[in-house]
């Protein structure tokens, strides 16, 4: 199949806070005018718009991507809003990757926003409709549940302890204090705090999991002849991947991501990724609950079943580390504003392969780094490649 | 990269919590009438009748619970609804000590994925686990269903009050 090769040029991001003062539209384009000013361009060089954000039930807004679009920077272009739950923020650059690798368009911005905040009393409220109306909702289901007993299969399949899985939430929010845009960033944190935070639904406790919060992020594709011209330092997408389980989450063995494979599969395929240990240098698998990190790890084939812990253990999976994962900090240290933050660790690839990191710059310029979103009703993968070579 | 951080002004919960902030409310009125469907509404009969069922897959041979009009991996009709136990063994459990709203809850609730005697293998529903300590409950641990009396049952996944362990 005949594609264009496109790249990112360009990321921008809010700060991701617990209660933002700006409006959803504000967020979104306090992003995306960051993220044009990054690689100096303006609307004007922009040929379409890719918009991702997730349950319309967070803002009481319906058709969120017309009340987003002008923060968006969409008036008079073509827009396109895709939404796969938690999936959206790894989609959406997907989206923008196929708009430009089609032909169709040589310039896309791309913008995630997320404002948890104005649900009242909880945004929890907005993914109880997720549950079956007949067979599920009349038993009182929470979000939480769903996380809970996935947790539990995969800790009772590998004989894991919570410790195990705490070591995640400490090293993400400990690499999150380096994050200029963090929510939670903490460098003193301990597996204690996270062992001794308050029981929500065992084997869930409050510190492993993220936080509700406000952010948007935006990133600026384009095709490989505006990409030269416009930076010297373009990243380019190597491939792409997606794929949704089936709806009935009851009937699946819940201990591993099937999906979440499926998609990097189709991701390693298009890369030419034969050996993902040895030709992925960085990753950022979603990590909206510490043990989704080790759950998609193995996922994306990058340990074997029920190993992510022990490498975590470790520290193999530490910034300085055989393999960094989630250098950022993660939903889990930065926050999780839906959309945003799957779009926050693509930024996050994009700044490690050019080397403009900061302080969570990990060592040894690494050249090729994946990042991937997890979404729906636990059954969505997206999976995103990027390199420098 | 810090430069390409947008200077975000943000509230502290206090400032929410004082009234310090103007901010609009609305409570959606929103209602809704489901149809439970060709093979949930046979389900629902069924379990007000005190008995479950799931439906055979004619390509697969599976048999799926909750019943469903369609095999979705195979994607052709099922062939007939088949009885099933109301015993099971829990797959995974959960203790849940908060509602959706963060409220705490006195006494946890113990959601439990259960899969169904008579079943494929990894056939599961979604239910609540009752009459147990909760900290005995085990993964593989042995269940029945505990019905409401049939004057009470109303062809609703509730008919089922809880699954309790069967020793």
């Amino acid at each position: 199949m005949a594609r264009n090769r496109v790249a990112i040029v360009g990321a921008g991001m809010t700060q991701f806070v617990r209660r933002a003062q700006e409006t959803a539209k504000e967020l979104a384009w306090e992003a995306a005018s960051k993220a044009l000013e990054s690689c100096e361009m303006t609307l004007d060089d922009i040929d379409a718009v890719v918009i991702g954000s997730a349950p319309e039930a967070f803002d009481g807004v319906h058709m969120k991507s017309e009340y987003l679009s002008d923060g968006c920077g969409g008036w008079g272009k073509p827009v396109i809003r895709g939404y796969v739950g938690g999936g959206t923020g790894v989609f959406a650059p997907i989206q923008g990757w196929y708009h430009v690798a089609s032909g169709l368009f040589d310039t896309v911005l791309v913008v995630c926003e997320e404002k948890m905040s104005s649900c009242q009393p909880h945004p929890q409220g907005a993914f109880l409709t997720i549950f079956d109306h007949t067979t599920e909702r009349p038993l009182g289901p929470n979000l939480l549940w769903i996380f809970a007993l996935e947790m539990n299969a995969y800790m009772t399949r590998y004989g894991l302890s919570k410790r195990d899985i705490a070591l995640v939430s400490v090293k993400n929010r400990r690499n999150a204090a380096d994050h200029p845009a963090a929510l939670l960033g903490d460098p003193n944190i301990t597996v204690e705090d996270v062992l001794n935070s308050e029981v929500l639904a065992w084997p869930v406790q409050r510190l492993d999991v993220s936080p509700v919060t406000d952010g948007a992020v935006a990133v600026v594709m384009a095709a490989e002849h505006v990409a030269r011209r416009v930076t010297n330092k373009p990243v380019w997408v190597e491939g792409v991947g997606w794929c949704l389980d089936t709806a009935y989450w009851t009937n699946r063995d819940l201990s591993y991501p099937t999906y979440v494979e499926e998609a990097a599969r189709m991701a390693y395929k298009m890369a030419g990724i034969t050996e993902p240990r040895k030709q992925i240098h960085i990753a950022e698998p979603y990590d909206p609950f510490d043990y989704k990190e080790l759950h998609h790890l193995e996922g994306l084939m990058l340990f074997d079943k029920g190993k992510a812990p022990e490498a975590t253990a470790l520290g193999i999976t530490q910034r300085d580390g055989d393999l960094p994962v989630c250098p950022s900090g993660g939903l889990l240290g930065v926050g999780n504003p839906i959309a945003a933050a799957g779009l926050m660790k693509v930024a996050e690839i994009f700044w490690q392969l050019r080397g403009e990191a900061g302080a969570r710059q990990v060592p040894g310029q690494p050249k090729r780094g994946v990042a991937q979103a997890w979404g729906d009703l636990m059954q969505v993968g997206t999976v995103i490649v990027l390199g420098v070579s | 990269m810090k430069e390409w951080v947008y200077d975000t002004v943000y509230l502290s919960e206090k400032d929410f919590e004082t009234g310090r902030v103007l901010y609009e409310t609305w409570v959606p009125n929103a209602r809704y009438a489901w149809d439970a469907g060709i093979a949930i509404g046979r389900y629902l009969a069924e379990l007000k009748a005190g008995r479950l069922v799931g439906v055979h897959c004619p390509s697969c041979g599976r048999v799926l619970v909750p019943p469903r009009m369609f095999c979705q991996d195979c994607f052709v009709p099922i062939d007939g609804f088949v009885p099933l136990q109301d015993t099971g063994t829990v797959v995974t459990f959960s203790l849940c000590s908060v509602r959706w709203d963060m409220v705490r809850l006195e006494h946890p609730l113990i959601p439990a994925l259960i899969a169904i005697d008579g079943a494929s293998p990894g056939m599961g529903i979604l239910h609540l686990l009752g009459e147990v300590d909760p900290q005995a409950v085990r993964v593989g641990m042995r269940v029945r269903a505990v019905w409401k009396p049939p004057e009470e049952r109303e062809g609703a996944i509730t008919d089922i009050r809880y699954f309790k362990p069967l020793e």
